[in-house]
């Protein structure tokens, strides 16, 4: 096995994710198997090879340091499920004692 | 002909003779919806107020005599994931079902300069994930050419509207064949531009490195024509690529003699309908018949691109989504007493099965531990796969083989395996994870469903390969044929 339930759960919540049991069970059925597929990238020796994490050669892409125009608050918090006084509001970071 | 099958060029020399307004036009637009969405059901979102404001003023600017845009008043249908300042933007997904960006995509403002005419928003498998659109968090989208079989994906809806005649072109996106599988599908041309040449900003990102924006038309000349209007630089994009726009118009000749033609013996290999195989091989012939030289090659590493993508695409993804919490944007659940429990809780109701196993896989694949034996593998895989390209095109100008292994599958038939459903894009992936473009445009038909030939070429060169397809094109019939709906 490439990977356990255990380590499906553990993944889950890195990710944000609540599985149903059911989810767990599918889930590690099938990421184990695209797994043990990936596991093909292993016939190929690959120590003196660079990694391509992008196609085009460019790196960092600078502008001039000067405030432009942004959006406005209103238009900004219009998405936002909730909101007050021009602000974001979101459910309690801290649990209280 | 109606006028729902006419291609770009036909449209505005009706459109400057007077034989009808622009107005008139999109109402055949509408008109072809209504009659034949609810078959298909290509859109997600129609904006018929805003077409018909927009094609009055163009009306106006017609009867000024003023100078044309390259896509003067053509209605168009674009892919949800790509925003539209007050037009709802979903990405077939219920945790975006409410989202009503307050800016436009890059892309939408060089089609509003070219004076296109946005009909609505097509429909998609969730996040582009899937190749089939039934991962639509809303509704699948149906074939045209038979309704009992999917459109393919992600970008199925634009295929679908095109093919349906519902648009006269659509923009799709290409993260690993989500523009040419459901166009070879569908039976239309799709064109999946060098990364870099059109403009992400504005696209709700899937796997960053990969995602391009790109046409799909019923025709090679109808695809130059967008292609056109939306490739260029753009300061908002820090990945858009600084490069001189050729005329891709004038480079529609239909010359290909002395042309050098690579066909990979992967393309044409185990797992590939053979039926597909002949269909490309009979487009080969008519290549060659017009002066054409072809030759089979290897591109080795073919056989690990579908590995490497799904590692390097779902780690890209599982960063991107990562945004999608409830917080700023979307569907917040109810649930929750702290910010944590609505993180969570937000997620896991408002993301779909695909979306979840590639946040999941993604995650897996960067947390510790396993970084360097998954996704590091993947990137160095990556270059071994553009090594592959670009040995190939020191000696050969495009490289031939087909767009999908199979003509369009049924509904439901490859929904309960994941990995099945990720060999559909075995001959499209590496093209993305090369960053090269290709185009799919139809070469005939298997059981009455559209092939696609899929023609690469070298980055930045999209002139030749719209060249070749112009070619082939101009020397068959398949692109003449309509879907009966």
């Amino acid at each position: 096995m490439a990977i356990s339930k255990k380590e499906v759960e553990h993944v889950a919540n890195l990710a944000r994710l609540n599985l149903t049991d059911e989810e767990k069970e599918t889930f590690t059925k099938q990421l184990d198997a695209i797994l043990e597929f990936a596991n093909k990238l292993n016939e190929l020796d690959t120590e003196y090879v660079e990694p391509t994490s992008h196609v085009l050669p460019i790196s960092n892409v600078l502008r001039e340091d000067e405030d432009r125009p942004s959006l406005p608050v209103e238009d900004v918090i219009k998405n936002a499920p909730d909101h007050e006084d021009g602000l974001i509001k979101v459910p309690a970071v801290l649990e209280s004692e | 002909m109606e006028i729902f099958h006419k291609r770009i060029e036909e449209i505005h020399s009706d459109l400057v003779n007077k034989e009808y307004s622009v107005q008139e036009l999109v109402e055949v637009s509408f008109d072809r919806i209504k009659e034949v969405d609810g078959k298909v059901k290509a859109f997600l979102t129609l904006d018929e107020e805003g077409a018909r404001d927009r094609a009055k003023k163009l009306d106006e600017e017609l009867s000024r005599n003023e100078e044309l845009g390259i896509l003067f008043g053509l209605p168009a249908g674009i892919k949800d994931n790509i925003v539209t300042e007050g037009v709802r933007t979903t990405c077939a997904s219920k945790i975006l079902a409410n989202y009503n960006p307050i800016y436009h995509a890059s892309v939408m403002k060089r089609l509003h300069a070219g004076q296109a005419i946005m009909v609505g928003k097509t429909n998609m498998d969730e996040f582009a994930m899937g190749s089939s659109t039934e991962n639509s968090g809303f509704h699948p989208t149906f074939n045209p050419w038979n309704l009992d079989h999917v459109p393919g994906g992600s970008s199925g809806g634009s295929a679908a509207a095109v093919a349906a005649g519902e648009v006269f072109f659509a923009l799709g996106s290409d993260t690993g064949g989500s523009i040419r599988q459901p166009a070879s599908y569908c039976g239309v041309v799709g064109l999946k531009p060098t990364y870099g040449l059109v403009s992400r900003f504005g696209l709700v990102a899937f796997a960053s490195s990969l995602d391009q924006i790109g046409p799909l038309t019923r025709t090679v000349e109808d695809a130059a024509y967008v292609l056109q209007v939306i490739a260029g630089h753009d300061t908002y994009d820090s990945t858009s690529a600084d490069v001189a726009i050729p005329d891709y118009i004038s480079a529609l000749t239909t010359d290909v003699k002395g042309l050098k033609i690579a066909v990979p013996n992967e393309y044409l290999g185990e797992g590939v309908d053979s039926e597909v195989k002949e269909k490309v091989k009979e487009a080969l012939k008519v290549l060659e018949g017009l002066g054409a030289a072809i030759d089979e090659v290897s591109l080795p590493h073919s056989q690990y691109a579908v590995p490497t993508y799904y590692l390097i695409a779902s780690s890209e993804a599982s960063s991107n989504l990562a945004r999608y919490d409830g917080v700023r944007y979307g569907v917040r659940a109810d649930q929750g007493s702290n910010l944590m429990d609505m993180y969570k809780e937000t997620r896991s109701q408002g993301f779909g099965e695909e979306v979840k196993r590639r946040i999941m896989l993604g995650t897996y694949s960067l947390s510790s531990g396993y970084y360097d034996a998954y996704y590091l593998k993947a990137q160095k895989v990556r270059t071994l796969i553009k090594r592959d390209f670009e040995q190939i095109f020191d000696q050969y100008d495009v490289v031939i083989g087909p767009t999908a292994p199979t003509p369009a599958f049924k509904i439901g038939e490859q929904t309960d395996d994941p990995l099945t459903m990720y060999m559909n894009d075995i001959l499209t992936i590496p093209v993305n994870l090369a960053g090269i473009p290709a185009i799919s445009v139809p070469c005939g038909f298997v059981n009455g469903l559209p092939v696609g030939l899929q023609i690469i070429g070298k980055a930045f060169d999209e002139s030749t390969i719209l060249r070749v397809a112009h070619a082939y094109e101009q020397h068959s019939d398949h692109h003449k044929v309509q879907p009966a709906l």
